[in-house]
């Protein structure tokens, strides 16, 4: 879905899910109610100067759809809110607790936003801040090191297998289709293997 | 969606309502239409609670139960007649030396007790003479034996040049033969009604502890639920994988289906609840070891895989849609490699590292345990708190580096302060890089029932966080970098030097957001999708691959998802508004294949094409028109023109080969199986095993459990002694609404938090008085592997058993916690042990045995 | 009439998974004050109990627990026996009943509590005194003081959604419909439809709580099994109402709820009556710091 400012009453009406009884959004727009009565309200505030944009609950597989609508402020688009997506055939609007909760996986004070290391042997992270390209040059390192420490070109009965055994790439299954892909494809490349996620568990 | 139509529905190994609770919307649905919802589980849950009927079970008994299901239907010959003389393989002729485990006290025919492995020899069709074979073009000029799919000696030479259609053509096998009247004793029919002769409803209970009555309403409800005008559906999730007979118990429930002709109709099937948002896109785009994309085999050092036209031949079967194979793999390679993929150098797939064994998650882990493994990277995976998972965190102090990308600060990312090991003693370098949330991404993901939705990117992440996409990516295109610049005794450089990697993003894509170098998830999705070599134009439908190399595909069964309409490129994935049609919604999101939501759904129509009734009408064959349609506008998983009456073609490939009324069109005949001849390791048919820990024998064979069951005999692994009297509890493990998986996306969330703030077992009060404990007291569960410390939730919900006469209790456990985050617990997988599916290798998590005692595990 | 809007409550299809819960703290941003739009860690800590009251760990509605899911395990006719014959386990989200005749509103002395073009009952925190006389004249224990506000709080039909022609937050996430929110006459009648379509299916203990529309039953399992139950008006109706499927007492909602004030249940009650359906030792030792809580609070809201 093209993102949307949502501007006008006729967008909030989108958010409007099942679980309305014989309502149709027209005859809610025919009441008459006054918008401006709605100042002080938390709609008003929440939603104007938003952008919505449809995506998928991050839970379980059934796939609802969610709603989400974002501010931009000073170059940096943070989530306002998340919602059902009516519009979904799979979810017609409705949320698990999980899934009504995935705002506050984003927007939650014990989120990590930094990277964090430990040194070999350490008994607590490292007080020092790593920049992603400190952390990614250092982990491209013993990726390649253990590769090819570990690599082995034929097998004993002298068949070209060109597998590196010492590595392992876990974890997939909340990821994107792509995410999988380049996780199968580049490991692949490298002569990994051990590739698996939590299909198998 | 499709559950709305159905006449019953049976949960069994699945608790939907809380495990999927929007999901469990169109059940209910048809609940308020008037069908009959049946739960079949250890525990009365919340699923019960919706439920017109619940049926306690024993847990890890559902093949007996599933089995005298079969029994009941074919003993009183409620099986749907018409159907399955068509649809299946019921009147196949099996080998006549195959022997049943009646016959063989638990084993079928082939079992070799050195190797613990079958040989199928015995299992497999008779069939015609097989065509003559030209003789196969090899370097050698020699001709090869031996059938397509089964190892010969390897062909020299390279694919440059070869007619893979006329290769394929030439390895076609003889015709299976069928008995119609059903009446020969090698038929699938009779030793189907041999094997299962002794699951009836009383031995049902003995072994279920189901009360009889209970499971004959089950029966006759899904029996009149059956048929032309009604359709009867099962649900399952990971109720039914996590054992050690998973596949087959789920095969079981084939059976059943198969039997009462609910495949391939609207309100039928066995629906696969699945428990991750792209579990089945990780599983499609795989992110296993031993799937590549679109399900092809990765290449094995134990299969004839040895050079590419090797590989081909063994995997390309000639008499199902499996036929198209060289097209699916030549293009996969060429998405990988690129320009310097050609058919000179074998599209570059031996610089590909083949497998060498079972390279699964546990067996890992074991290998990790003994430092053979040197990193890990976790993306959105929690070890430390899976299977066994003291033995886990152990291993993984035995790392040389460890790279975990999540949210929060999870178990896995500090197991070292939780291993054994003092952490001043664990050398493991470790790095966490926080991860973007769905909605700072672009991306698809492929639910449940197999319907990609391509979501778009709302916010900017915060901090550090960036989305795993971008962690590959710039690995990738790091690691590219380094080798380029060489690498003194790297071996195999080929591969890392041509892996393509081109999904630079386009300006306007990043434009709005603070990221200008995220790639692009729109170009690997393109990618995956499949596109013409030359001009880049996405590829509408897998029919266009081709096995020359003019086209790249990463995933087959994807393509189509991104399509080329009147000149312009179209997203089927999005999410548009509008879009709503109904329980098929065609045009919301994509399902693959081919944008066919419900599988074979030839089968809603009668052998001749016409709809078994109208209530159930589905896809059917126009007769004036010439071709199938489907009113709903689902996609007609079936040969569009291909008529009811078309007679099977001996000398026809791929799918050619089966006739009209042959809806399975990757099975090789065509047929459902209700004997597989091929494709599982532990029997061609299901057959009831004990758990690996039970405390009872089983009732039916001397052999008590799966013989082949994979098992892990390591330090740290320790199995409960069977039917031994030291671990008398039976317990299951799952999942609560509240919660998902080890926590990680909840436990950390404080509307969640305080919803299921701490562990718990739940026991009934027969057991809890039994061992003076009361509501909400501290128990620990013991097995050889540890001890795990949880709150007492004592409820009539959980009741005891009588299985063969004595009483066995069963307590339920949801292993959601850990020790970090706002809500914490103690790990529920301290106590379970690696064991697993001899097919897939998935471990025995619902059913193990325990020992609960009062008190808390640490002072 | 047909303005007013509320919500009609199928307990018969609530499956207890507390994503109107869930949807309710996010919309209604629990609680404020706080940099970010949630509850605190610590906050949280302080009830994180486990209580071992079936699956419902909040306990009760409060300032900042708009709505709550009730559980009762009727496993059998009764819970200390080993009979386990219609089983069934009963699941119930509670809210504000936003109540024709509200006691909040009529002993509100400044005017903070107000009944809103809806019919609803709405709260203008910036009048409210924080004088809690609404607190015991609620009979349904709902409306709850705020320590961090100083004010009184509770469900007020998400009045900021209905303004903007938006349903009710809750009723929207609900996976089942259990909750529906739209016109209280259109609801009446799903409500008739619903209770009579569940009889005809031999659920003959379906009833409507808050209106009389005429219908009689019969409890077909749990405790009561074979006594009589009939609809209820309850203080001139309830604009949020339900269906339920035993007595009202077994979800901790009074029979014959009336005005005066003092006549109510209050939300420990709730707990009580489970506690004593549940019949399990220990449980009353677990409830008991709760229920000192909110004897404490009520003492409070009474004085």
């Amino acid at each position: 879905m093209a993102m949307d400012t949502v501007t006008s009453r006729r967008q909030f009406l989108k958010l409007t899910g099942i679980g309305t009884a014989g309502i149709a959004a027209a005859e809610l727009g025919g009441l008459g109610f006054d918008l401006a009565f709605a100042g002080q309200r938390a709609a008003r505030r929440k939603l104007e100067g938003t952008k919505q944009t449809a995506s998928i609950c991050p839970y379980c597989a059934v796939g609802c759809g969610t709603l989400i609508n974002a501010k931009t402020e000073n170059g940096r688009t943070t989530i306002v809110n998340i919602e059902g997506n009516p519009d979904s055939p799979i979810s017609t609007g409705s949320l698990c607790p999980k899934g009504a909760a995935t705002f506050q996986l984003a927007v939650n004070p014990l989120r990590k936003d930094k990277i964090l290391h430990r040194k070999a042997g350490a008994t607590d992270w490292d007080t020092e801040p790593m920049t992603r390209d400190q952390a990614m040059t250092r982990i491209t390192q013993l990726y390649a090191d253990s590769r090819d420490a570990t690599f082995v070109e034929k097998d004993a009965n002298g068949k070209l297998i060109n597998q590196s055994t010492g590595i392992f790439a876990l974890g997939g299954a909340t990821n994107d289709n792509e995410e999988n892909y380049l996780i199968a494809k580049v490991n692949r490349m490298m002569g990994v293997v051990r590739i698996e996620n939590q299909a198998r568990i | 969606m499709d559950l709305q139509n159905s006449d019953a529905i049976v949960f069994m190994g699945s608790n939907m309502a809380e495990c999927h609770p929007v999901g469990f919307k169109w059940p209910m649905k048809a609940k308020a239409k008037g069908a009959t919802l049946i739960h079949v589980d250890p525990r009365f849950t919340r699923t019960s609670a919706m439920c017109d009927q619940y049926v306690p079970i024993r847990s890890g008994t559902d093949i007996a139960f599933l089995g005298g299901l079969v029994n009941y239907i074919l003993t009183n010959k409620k099986h749907f007649e018409e159907y399955v003389l068509s649809f299946s393989n019921a009147a196949t002729l099996i080998n006549a030396g195959f022997k049943d485990t009646e016959e063989n006290d638990g084993f079928f025919s082939g079992y070799n007790a050195q190797t613990r492995a079958y040989d199928r020899a015995t299992w497999q069709y008779q069939t015609s003479k097989a065509p003559e074979r030209v003789p196969e073009p090899s370097s050698t000029g020699e001709t090869k034996e031996g059938g397509v799919g089964t190892p010969t000696q390897p062909v020299a030479g390279s694919v440059k040049g070869v007619n893979f259609a006329a290769l394929v053509a030439n390895r076609l096998p003889g015709v299976p033969l069928q008995d119609k009247t059903l009446n020969d004793p090698n038929t699938v029919f009779q030793i189907l009604k041999r094997h299962y002769a002794r699951y009836t409803p009383e031995m049902v209970e003995k072994i279920c502890g189901t009360p009889k009555e209970l499971f004959i309403k089950v029966a006759d409800t899904l029996i009149a639920n059956s048929g032309r005008d009604k359709t009867s559906a099962f649900v399952y999730a990971v109720g039914w994988t996590q054992h050690t007979t998973g596949v087959q118990l789920i095969r079981t429930a084939g059976l059943v289906q198969l039997l009462l002709g609910n495949i391939g109709r609207p309100g039928g099937g066995i629906m696969a609840l699945r428990g991750h948002a792209s579990i089945q896109g990780s599983t499609d785009i795989a992110s296993l070891y031993n799937i590549h994309p679109g399900y092809l085999n990765v290449p094995d050092a134990a299969k004839t895989h040895d050079t590419l036209l090797n590989y081909i031949l063994t995997e390309t079967q000639p008499t199902s849609f499996w036929s198209n194979t060289p097209a699916y793999v030549v293009s996969q390679l060429k998405a990988w490699f690129g320009d310097n993929a050609t058919a000179d150098n074998d599209y570059l797939y031996d610089t590909l590292p083949k497998i060498t064994g079972d390279h699964s998650h546990l067996p890992v882990m074991v290998e990790m345990s003994q430092g053979k493994i040197e990193g890990m990277i976790l993306t959105g995976q929690n070890p430390a708190t899976s299977l066994n998972a003291g033995f886990q965190r152990n291993a993984m102090a035995k790392l040389k580096w460890l790279v975990v990308l999540d949210f929060f600060e999870t178990e896995s990312s500090v197991f070292w302060k939780h291993a054994d090991a003092d952490p001043t003693d664990i050398k493991t370098e470790v790095f966490f890089l926080p991860a973007a949330h769905i909605a700072e991404k672009d991306g698809s993901m492929t639910q449940t029932q197999r319907t990609i939705q391509f979501h778009k990117k709302a916010a900017d992440p915060p901090g550090d966080a960036r989305s795993d996409l971008f962690f590959w990516y710039d690995l990738g295109l790091r690691l590219k970098k380094l080798y380029a610049a060489g690498r003194p005794g790297a071996k195999n450089l080929d591969g890392i030097k041509n892996m393509t990697l081109d999904y630079a993003p386009d300006p306007a894509d990043v434009a709005d957001w603070i990221h200008k170098d995220e790639p692009s998830a729109l170009k690997i999705f393109k990618e995956i999708n499949g596109y013409d070599y030359k001009t880049k134009n996405p590829l509408n439908s897998f029919a266009n691959l081709a096995s020359d190399g003019s086209t790249a595909c990463g995933a087959w069964i994807y393509t189509g998802m991104l399509q080329l309409v009147n000149g312009q490129v179209v997203n089927r994935g999005e999410m548009l508004p509008g879009k709503n049609d109904g329980w098929v919604s065609p045009n919301w999101g994509w399902a693959w294949p081919a944008n066919r939501h419900q599988l074979y759904n030839r089968a809603s129509a009668d052998p001749a094409g016409d709809p078994w009734s109208a209530k159930k009408k589905y896809t059917y064959w126009d007769a004036a028109a010439k071709t199938w349609k489907n009113d709903a506008g689902d996609g007609i998983d079936f040969t569009l023109t291909k008529a009811p009456a078309t007679p099977a073609n001996a000398t026809g490939v791929g799918v050619a080969f089966h006739d009209g009324a042959s809806p399975f069109l990757l099975k090789k005949d065509g047929k459902g199986w209700l004997f597989a001849y091929e494709g599982l390791s532990d029997g061609p048919i299901p057959t009831h095993y004990e758990p690996w820990e039970s405390p009872v024998k089983n009732l039916l064979y001397k052999q008590d459990r799966n013989p082949i069951t994979k098992i892990y005999d390591v330090p740290g692994n320790k199995y409960n002694e069977f039917a031994g009297t030291q671990f008398p509890t039976v317990i299951t493990t799952y999942r609560l609404t509240e919660h998902h998986l080890s926590g990680t996306m909840t436990r950390w969330l404080p509307w969640l938090a305080e919803l299921m703030p701490e562990l718990f077992v739940e026991i009934s009060p027969e057991l809890a008085k039994e061992k003076d404990i009361a509501n909400g007291e501290y128990l620990r569960v013991i097995t050889e592997r540890g001890t795990t410390e949880a709150r007492a939730l004592v409820t009539k919900r959980l009741r005891p058993l009588t299985v063969n006469g004595a009483i066995v209790h069963q307590v339920g456990m949801p292993w959601h916690w850990g020790y970090q985050g706002i809500a914490t617990g103690d790990v529920a997988n301290n106590v379970t042990s690696f064991v697993a599916d001899p097919n897939v290798s998935i471990h025995e998590g619902k059913a193990f045995t325990c020992r609960i005692e009062k008190g808390r595990a640490r002072a | 009439m047909s303005d007013l809007r509320g919500m009609f409550v199928d307990t018969s299809i609530c499956t207890g998974c507390k994503a109107c819960q869930v949807a309710c703290k996010q919309w209604n941003e629990m609680a404020p004050g706080v940099p970010l739009p949630m509850e605190d860690e610590a906050a949280v800590r302080e009830h994180r109990a486990f209580t071992g009251n079936s699956y419902d760990n909040t306990g009760h509605l409060s300032a900042t627990n708009w709505r709550h899911v009730k559980f009762i395990e009727q496993i059998g006719p009764d819970q200390t026996t080993a009979d386990r014959s219609d089983p069934r386990w009963l699941m119930m989200s509670d809210s504000c009943k936003h109540c024709v005749q509200a006691g909040c509103l009529e002993v509100c002395p400044t005017g903070a509590l107000y009944r809103t073009q809806f019919g609803s009952v709405d709260i203008h925190q910036d009048v409210c005194i924080g004088c809690r006389y609404c607190v015991g004249a609620c009979p349904f224990g709902v409306i709850a003081f705020n320590q961090r506000t100083g004010r009184v709080n509770k469900c007020i039909l998400c009045q900021d959604r209905l303004e903007v022609g938006m349903g009710t937050a809750c009723a929207k996430a609900c996976p089942t419909s259990s909750l529906t929110f739209g016109t209280v006459s259109d609801l009446q009648a799903m409500a008739n439809d619903r209770v009579k379509a569940l009889h005809a299916r031999g659920q003959t203990d379906a009833y409507i709580y808050g209106w009389d529309l005429g219908n009689t039953g019969t409890i077909t399992a749990g405790p009561n099994k074979g006594s009589a139950v009939k609809d209820v008006e309850v203080v001139g109706g309830l604009n949020v109402f339900y269906l339920l499927l035993d007595k009202p007492e077994v979800y901790g909602l009074p029979a014959h709820a009336a005005l005066p004030q003092r006549n109510f249940v209050p939300s420990a009650g709730v707990a009580l009556i489970t506690a004593a359906v549940l019949g399990v030792t220990g449980l009353a030792a677990f409830r008991r710091n709760r229920m000192d809580e909110n004897a404490a609070a009520t003492v409070e809201g009474g004085a």
